[in-house]
């Protein structure tokens, strides 16, 4: 008894300096620069720990392959070849339309953009907080992942790598309400700011002046302008449009392509750095 | 004094419930899923209350940040709050009935993310959706069972 009793008198003591600690956390995570480092090492400590919980459904979705029916998996390979093909098909006219691109570029000389490799990378852990829409990736510096590297899946934009451990690496999703990205859209080349809002499935865009012309339905594709996420791929699709003479902007929102509540397996883009022009020119007639 | 017996099997449990924090799991059941470590924390609390406290809560809280990616601090400094709440009232709520416990914890644990809802308010500007008291909610569901099994296990393994 005695015990407690002594224990509960310093019980508030005990709490004064869990708080501080917090409050000393908190403030070195969100103002200073530092923390990144920090954040870093702690979550390639914590990598065992994801393999572990994930384990559990890695095992599972194991299973449920090995027991498929020869039946079910010849369907599929079937159908994957079938969608090999017309994607292949359309690719050739890509490598062409691409070519083509190049030199008129070069006509232009405006400078020339090289492709983006391309790194394939499993997703580890999806966090489930509200507050943190992040992903925890199975590649990491080891694989050459960098920071603030864009993510895209089959759909459209994903997110971007915040903190890289030499065998993980962790991404914001475009969903989390502290990431915005810069798009243009489709039709008519308006430029604008897209805002994550902490859901799955709507994002706000941002500055949009009542005069704007957008409709719904419109696509959103990143414009290259942040100076993170190369020009061209698919954001969101606005999906409702809503003008308040009261509001200073008009408030719009849309819809991501890409499926950020079930994503599995993520593309990580790199190496598009504005190349010199000269090479590019026998490199592009070099090709047939 | 006598010799801490069966601190392994505190720290397993919340090991446990820490995995149980990030394991993968559908879209839909996400946003219910209850406060693991905190339920185990406030069990171990409310059971001895001279090994489990404050202190432990905020280490505790400072994985669960490194692990679900809030900022850093957040979830420690909502712990230590709610578990100095309960480490005053822990002779109460052992009278209490299983029942009992849950509709009070329950209105611990929708603090804890009205707790959460405002710093993160404060931090990042998120904004509040009735659905994130879900987890307090859940949390109350699962409480008789958890508390049923911890305490057999306590009984079993003698620890004190």
């Amino acid at each position: 008894m005695n015990q407690i009793y002594s224990r509960r008198s310093s019980l508030p003591l005990r709490l004064f300096l869990a708080v501080v600690c917090s409050a000393g956390l908190m403030f070195l995570d969100r103002y200073t620069d530092s923390s990144t480092q920090l954040r870093s090492y702690l979550s390639t400590a914590a990598t065992p720990f994801f393999y572990v919980a994930s384990l559990p459904q890695t095992l599972f979705s194991g299973a449920s392959e090995q027991f498929m029916s020869q039946q079910e998996m010849l369907e599929q390979n079937a159908r994957l070849k079938e969608t090999l093909l017309k994607q292949n098909g359309q690719l050739q006219l890509l490598r062409f339309l691409q070519q083509e691109n190049e030199k008129l570029r070069a006509l232009l000389s405006s400078t020339a953009v090289v492709e983006d490799k391309l790194l394939v990378a499993d997703v580890l852990a999806v966090y489930s907080h509200p507050f943190s829409h992040q992903v925890m990736l199975n590649k990491g510096s080891n694989d050459g992942v960098t920071e603030f590297q864009p993510i895209i899946d089959e759909q459209g934009v994903v997110g971007q790598i915040v903190s890289v451990g030499p065998t993980s690496s962790r991404a914001l999703l475009i969903s989390d309400n502290t990431h915005a990205l810069s798009v243009r859209t489709e039709r008519t080349g308006v430029r604008a700011v897209v805002e994550g809002l902490g859901q799955w499935d709507v994002l706000r865009v941002m500055y949009l002046p009542h005069s704007t012309d957008i409709r719904e339905g419109d696509r959103l594709l990143t414009s290259g302008l942040d100076g993170r996420f190369p020009e061209g791929y698919p954001v969101a699709r606005v999906t409702m449009i809503s003008q308040d003479a009261n509001q200073p902007f008009m408030v719009v929102y849309a819809e991501p392509f890409a499926r950020l509540d079930r994503i599995r397996h993520v593309l990580l883009l790199s190496g598009r750095t504005v190349a010199p022009l000269a090479p590019m020119i026998p490199e592009a007639q070099e090709q047939p | 004094m006598r010799k801490p017996q069966g601190l392994g099997f505190i720290y397993l449990s919340l090991l446990v419930a820490l995995l149980l924090t990030v394991m993968p799991m559908p879209q839909a059941v996400k946003l219910a899923r209850p406060d693991w470590a905190l339920l185990v924390l406030m069990y171990w609390t409310m059971a001895l209350p001279q090994r489990v406290g404050v202190i432990t809560a905020f280490f505790t809280g400072v994985i669960v940040d490194v692990l679900v990616g809030t900022v850093l601090g957040v979830n420690a400094l909502a712990f230590s709050v709610v578990m100095f709440v309960l480490a005053q009232h822990h002779l109460k709520m052992r009278n209490f009935g299983v029942l009992q416990q849950s509709l009070v914890l329950g209105i611990l644990l929708a603090f804890y993310q009205l707790q959460l809802f405002w710093l993160s308010h404060f931090l990042t500007g998120v904004n509040f959706r009735p659905q994130y008291l879900w987890p307090a909610l859940t949390g109350m569901l699962v409480w008789p069972w958890l508390f049923w099994l911890l305490r057999r296990y306590r009984r079993q393994l003698k620890i004190q």
